[in-house]
C-alpha cells in the first residue's frame, strides 16, 4: 500500500469511527486512558498548548492519542516540529499525515544556527543538539508564546528521564531543576505557573518500548517506514551503521556505500541515529525481535553519550 | 418508584460486568504498581536491579554503563551497584543518597510491573508520597540485623495514609543473620504489633537476600524453614487497581467538547463505578438531572463505560455542565460541602498558618481553601497524636478546612478519586499539600441552609438594578479614578445604590498593614474583592479603581462572584502617556529610583486578556469613555431591571 493510500485511511478512521474488534489488552488501555487524561487536563488548564512532534514512533501515538482524547473535535493545538536534519522519508511522512488529518503544524527552525553553519559532522552531535534542538525549541515556544508543551519522552527511555514528573515545571530559561521537582500525587496535576514559565507535559511517561510497539500493532497506528527492515545504503563508522540518505551526508576518504538490510529502532537526526541490522519488516517481527533484544534502543543515539550525566545536563539547559 | 425500576435493571448488568471482570483478570492479570521503601541501607536499589536483572530487563548497553558507573561512584567494590541504575540525577550519584522517585517497568508472563523507588531520607518524604498515591503494594524492606526502624513505621503510616492496600514486607540480608528463622519471626512479630491496626488488605512477610537473590524470584534452599512464596510470586498475585466498578458511578467532567453546534459532550475519565446508555445521571452540585444519550469513544459509540475509561458523554438534555463538575447517579451521590476535615501532608518549607487561603484542587475543582483549624499532629515515627497550631514540612495533621465555594467530594476512604486533593499556593504556585478528605463538617448536601431571609436577589429588585464590580485597571495616572469617579456620579444621578472603592479609601484604613512588595500587593487586591463582594451581596454598583497588575488577582477577584457580576474595564493607557501626565509625580520618582517596586518601571504589568472593555484615553474624552460603561450596563441587563418598589427612577 502506498504511503498515501495508508494516509488516506487513517485520516477516515476519524470521520467514521470503527468499533474495535477485539478489546485492547487491559495494560494498554489502563496506559491510553492515562495519556488522554493528561491530554485533556492540558486542553482545559493552559491557554496556548503545543505538541512536539517529532514524527517518531512514540510521536505517532502521542498524535494518536490526541486525536482520540478529544473526538470529535480535533486536537484544540498546533503541532510543532523542529532542525532540518530529518531523514526525508520522515519529512515526507509528517507533511502527509499533517495534510490528511488537518493538523495545524508549525516547523521550526534555528535561522540562526542554519546561518552559522551549524551541523553535527563540523560541529559535533553537541553543539549541533545544543543549537539545531535545544535552542530552537526554546525559540519556538518563546515565539508563539507556548506555556505547555507536550514531549512523546518515556520514563523507561534513560534514568534522568525516570525521575521526572509528568508535568515538569520549566523556568523563564526553560531550564529544569532535578532536586526540587514539585510533588505529583495522584491524578491532580498542578498546572499553575508564572507568566513565562511553562510546563513541559510528557503522556507516554509511564509507556514502555514495548507497550508502543504492541499499541501501534494493536492499533494500526501508520509509522515512517524507515522502521521496518529494508536495503538501504549504509557507511559504517566506530562499529556503528549509519545510512547514507543524501548528499548532505559526507562520505570521509575511502568510504563507499554499501547495500544493508537494516532498520531504525529509534529515529532522530540522521547524522546522530545509528541504524540496526535487522531482518524485522513487519511490526510483529519487531515486537518479535524486541522480546529478544540485548541492547536499548537508545544505544543508538548519539547524543545520550557524548558526555556523561548528559541527558540530565541537556534537559536541565531546556531540552526534552 | 424509578429509583425502584432502576435498581432491578442495575442488579443483572452490575453480575454481568463483574463476570467479566474475573474473566478478563484470569486471562491477564494487568498492572501492578508497587513502590519500594525503606532506610538507607536496607538494599532497596539491589532488589530493583536483582529484579530487573533477573527478568532480563537490563540490556548490554545498559549493563556496560552499570559496570562503567560502578568503578567510579560505586560503593560496592568490584561489585554491580544496581543503585546506580536507578539513582539517575547526578546530585544522587555524587551523595549515594536517592532523592526522587524513579520509575522502572518490567513485567514477567504473568504480569507487568511499574515499580517506584522512593528515597528514604525524612527530608524527601513528599517524593514518597507522590510514589505511594498510584501505588497499589508497597514493598517495605528491613535489614535482618537491624530490624524495624523509625524510617520504617514512618513509611508504613504514610503508606496506611495514602491507602495503599497490600504491604510486602521485606526482611532482606537474611544472609547477614544466617539465615535464622528467630530472627525473622522476631522482626515480622514486632512489624504485626504496628501494622496491623492500620488495617491494610494484606501483609505479606519474606525472608529475602537481595543480593544473593534468596527468595526473590526463585524459592531459596538455604531457609527451608519458610514455606511461602517468594517475593515475586507475592507480587504476580496481588490485586492491583482493576476497575472498581462495584462502587457508586462518579466522572470529573475534564472538559466540555463541544467540535460544533450538533455535538456537544462532556469528556472524562470514570473515576469509580459504571454508567451505560438510557442511565439517569444528576450533575452533583447543581442537582439537575439528564439521561445519558450515548456513550462516545474515537473507536465508536459504547453501550456502557467503567472506572478508569476514558469516554465523552452526550446527554438527553441541555444541562449546564462545565469543567469541574461531578456527574453521578440520582440515588447514589457524592457530598457536596464547604467544611470538611481531611488528614494533610505538607510538604513545603513554609509552614501551614490556619486562616491563610491557597488554591485547592480536588478533580478537576479548584476552589479557594483554608485551614481552620488543626485538630491534631500525628507524629509520623511513633504514630502518636498531638495538639498542634502549625505544621512542618513533612508533618502530617487532621483538619479542618473551609472552601470559598462548595466541594463536591466522596470520603478517601471509600472513593480515592473523589477524596484526594493538593493545596497550591497561589504566589509562588508550588504544591505545598497533599489531602484526603475524611468527611464533612456540616453533614449537610445543602449548602444554602443557612440562606438569609433576604437574599440580593431581592435587594435587586427593591433597587431597580443589579448589582456589579466595575473593576478599573491601568497603570498609574491612566485615568482609572477619574473615569471610575465620573460613573459613580451618573449612576447616582440615575438612582444607582453605588459605591466606590479605591486606594485612597482602602490603603488608609483596612490595608494600612500592607506594603507594595509582589505578596502585599496580592492580599490588597485579596482584601478589596472580598470587600467589593460583600458590597455585591448588598446589591450595590461597586466601582473599584486599583492598578492590579496581576491577572491571577483580578481572576481572583471575578471567582469571587456569579459570572456577569465581575465587569473588568481596561483602562488602557500607554506609560509614556501616563508618565507624561504623572499626576502625583510618581513616575518622576521611579524613574530616579526613588520609589521601589513602581509598576511599569521596576514592576511588571500584566494586560488583562480579555477584559469586559477596554477604554483609550489617549484620544478619547473621559465623557465618551463613561458614555461605553453605561452602555455596557444596559447592554447587559445591569441597568434594566424594572418594577423596582422603592426605585423612583426607572433606568
Amino acid at each position: 500500500m502506498t504511503l498515501d493510500r495508508l494516509l488516506t485511511d487513517y485520516a477516515e478512521r476519524f470521520k467514521e469511527p470503527r468499533p474495535r474488534a477485539r478489546p485492547l489488552p487491559a495494560h494498554l488501555k489502563r496506559l491510553e486512558a492515562e495519556s488522554i487524561f493528561i491530554m485533556r487536563e492540558v486542553a482545559a488548564s493552559f491557554e496556548n498548548p503545543v505538541m512536539l512532534y517529532s514524527i517518531g514512533k512514540d510521536s505517532s501515538v502521542m498524535l494518536h492519542l490526541a486525536m482520540k482524547a478529544f473526538w470529535p473535535s480535533r486536537p484544540p493545538f498546533p503541532f510543532c516540529t523542529s532542525t532540518t536534519r530529518k531523514f526525508r522519508e520522515m519529512i515526507a511522512f509528517r507533511d502527509l499525515i499533517a495534510q490528511k488529518l488537518g493538523l495545524d503544524l508549525i516547523v521550526h527552525t534555528n535561522q540562526d544556527g542554519v546561518e552559522r553553519g551549524i551541523n553535527p559532522y563540523a560541529s559535533g552531535s553537541s553543539l549541533h543538539t545544543q543549537v539545531m534542538k535545544t535552542e530552537a525549541l526554546r525559540q519556538a515556544l518563546d515565539t508563539h508564546g507556548f506555556d505547555a508543551a507536550f514531549g512523546g519522552a518515556r520514563r523507561d527511555e534513560e534514568k534522568s528521564r525516570a525521575k521526572e514528573r509528568i508535568f515538569s515545571f520549566r523556568n523563564e530559561s526553560h531550564g529544569w531543576d532535578p532536586k526540587n521537582q514539585r510533588p505529583e500525587l495522584w491524578n491532580l496535576y498542578n498546572t499553575r505557573k508564572a507568566p513565562g514559565e511553562s510546563i513541559r507535559v510528557f503522556p507516554l511517561s509511564n509507556w514502555t518500548e514495548l507497550d508502543i510497539w504492541t499499541y501501534i500493532a494493536e492499533e494500526e497506528i501508520p509509522i515512517v517506514p524507515l522502521y521496518f527492515a529494508d536495503r538501504r545504503p549504509t557507511v559504517e563508522r566506530d562499529g556503528q551503521i549509519f545510512m547514507v540518505d543524501d548528499d548532505r551526508t559526507p562520505l570521509k576518504a575511502g568510504e563507499v556505500p554499501v547495500d544493508r538490510v537494516v532498520r531504525f529502532r529509534t529515529l532522530g537526526c540522521y547524522p546522530l541515529t545509528a541504524a540496526v541490522e535487522s531482518e524485522a519488516a513487519s511490526l510483529e517481527e519487531i515486537v518479535a525481535e524486541m522480546l529478544t533484544a540485548r541492547t536499548s534502543e537508545r544505544s543508538g543515539r548519539l547524543i545520550d553519550h557524548d558526555e556523561s550525566g548528559s541527558m540530565e545536563k541537556k534537559k536541565r539547559e531546556g531540552y526534552f | 418508584m424509578s429509583s425502584t425500576a432502576s435498581s432491578t435493571q442495575a442488579a443483572p448488568a452490575q453480575a454481568a460486568a463483574q463476570l467479566s471482570v474475573r474473566e478478563l483478570s484470569a486471562a491477564e492479570r494487568g498492572v501492578l504498581r508497587f513502590i519500594t521503601c525503606g532506610s538507607v541501607d536496607d538494599g532497596k536499589s539491589t532488589l530493583i536491579g536483582r529484579l530487573l536483572y533477573d527478568t532480563k530487563l537490563l540490556f548490554e548497553d545498559q549493563l556496560a554503563a552499570l559496570e562503567r558507573d560502578s568503578v567510579r561512584h560505586g560503593t560496592q567494590g568490584k561489585n554491580m551497584d544496581f543503585a546506580l541504575l536507578l539513582d539517575g540525577l547526578e546530585a544522587e550519584r555524587e551523595q549515594g543518597i536517592t532523592i526522587d522517585v524513579a520509575y522502572r517497568y518490567f513485567a514477567t508472563d504473568k504480569r507487568k510491573f511499574i515499580v517506584a523507588d522512593t528515597p528514604g531520607h525524612e527530608q524527601y518524604t513528599r517524593n514518597m508520597a507522590t510514589g505511594a498515591s498510584t501505588a497499589d503494594a508497597a514493598v517495605i524492606l528491613v535489614d535482618a540485623r537491624k530490624g524495624v526502624l523509625t524510617q520504617t513505621r514512618r513509611h508504613t503510616f504514610i503508606t496506611h495514609l495514602i491507602g495503599v492496600r497490600h504491604i510486602v514486607l521485606a526482611v532482606n540480608k537474611m544472609d547477614l543473620v544466617g539465615y535464622e528463622q528467630a530472627r525473622f519471626d522476631e522482626i515480622v512479630s514486632e512489624y504485626m504489633a504496628l501494622a496491623d491496626k492500620l488495617g491494610f488488605e494484606s501483609i505479606s512477610p519474606v525472608p529475602m537476600s537481595a543480593l544473593n537473590g534468596d527468595n526473590v524470584i526463585g524459592r531459596s534452599e538455604r531457609m527451608p524453614w519458610y514455606s511461602g512464596p517468594p517475593l515475586l510470586a507475592q507480587l504476580e498475585a496481588l490485586d492491583g487497581s482493576e476497575a472498581d466498578i462495584a462502587t457508586a458511578f462518579r466522572m470529573p467532567v475534564q472538559w466540555v467538547n463541544r467540535p460544533n453546534l450538533d455535538f456537544r459532550g462532556f469528556s472524562g475519565q470514570v473515576s469509580s463505578g459504571q454508567i451505560a446508555v438510557g442511565d439517569e445521571i444528576v450533575v452533583a452540585k447543581s442537582g439537575r438531572t439528564t439521561r445519558v444519550k450515548t456513550i462516545s469513544t474515537a473507536d465508536g459509540p459504547l453501550p456502557s463505560a467503567s472506572a478508569g475509561d476514558a469516554v465523552t458523554l452526550v446527554l438527553e438534555d441541555e444541562v449546564d455542565i462545565s469543567r469541574g463538575d461531578v456527574l453521578a447517579k440520582p440515588d447514589d451521590r457524592p457530598e457536596l460541602s464547604s467544611q470538611f476535615v481531611a488528614n494533610i501532608l505538607w510538604m513545603n518549607e513554609e509552614k501551614l498558618a490556619p486562616g491563610r487561603s491557597y488554591l485547592m484542587k480536588v478533580g478537576a475543582q479548584i476552589v479557594q481553601a483554608s485551614v481552620k483549624a488543626i485538630k491534631h499532629r500525628v507524629d509520623v515515627n511513633t504514630m502518636e497524636q498531638t495538639p498542634a497550631n502549625e505544621l512542618a514540612l513533612n508533618e502530617i495533621g487532621f483538619c479542618e478546612l473551609t472552601s470559598n465555594q462548595p466541594i463536591v467530594f466522596d470520603p478517601y476512604d471509600a472513593i480515592p478519586e473523589g477524596g484526594a486533593f493538593i493545596l497550591v499556593d497561589r504566589y509562588s504556585n508550588q504544591t505545598v499539600a497533599a489531602g484526603m478528605i475524611s468527611h464533612s463538617l456540616s453533614r449537610a448536601t445543602n449548602v444554602h441552609k443557612h440562606a438569609m431571609d433576604v437574599t440580593q436577589d431581592d435587594r435587586s429588585r427593591a433597587y431597580g438594578h443589579k448589582p456589579a464590580i466595575l473593576w478599573f485597571t491601568g497603570l498609574s495616572g491612566s485615568g482609572k479614578s477619574t473615569i471610575a469617579n465620573l460613573v459613580e456620579r451618573r449612576l447616582a444621578q440615575m438612582g444607582a445604590h453605588t459605591y466606590s472603592l479605591d486606594g485612597d479609601n482602602v490603603r488608609q484604613g483596612l490595608n494600612k498593614d500592607l506594603g507594595f512588595s509582589d505578596a502585599d500587593r496580592v492580599e490588597n487586591i485579596r482584601r478589596v474583592g472580598e470587600v467589593a463582594k460583600l458590597f455585591v451581596d448588598a446589591g450595590t454598583i461597586v466601582t473599584a479603581s486599583f492598578i492590579s497588575p496581576f491577572k491571577s488577582e483580578r481572576d481572583l477577584v471575578r471567582s469571587l462572584v456569579k459570572p456577569g457580576e465581575y465587569i473588568e474595564i481596561f483602562v488602557d493607557t500607554p506609560i509614556t502617556v501616563c508618565a507624561q501626565r504623572d499626576p502625583k509625580g510618581l513616575y518622576k520618582k521611579a524613574m530616579a529610583g526613588e520609589i521601589k517596586n513602581f509598576t511599569g518601571i521596576d514592576s511588571p504589568y500584566e494586560p488583562p486578556e480579555s477584559p469586559e472593555l477596554i477604554l483609550e484615553t489617549t484620544n478619547e474624552p473621559p465623557e465618551v469613555s463613561v458614555d461605553r460603561v453605561i452602555n455596557y450596563l444596559r447592554e447587559q441587563g445591569i441597568l434594566s431591571v424594572s418594577g423596582g418598589a422603592t426605585a423612583g427612577y426607572s433606568i
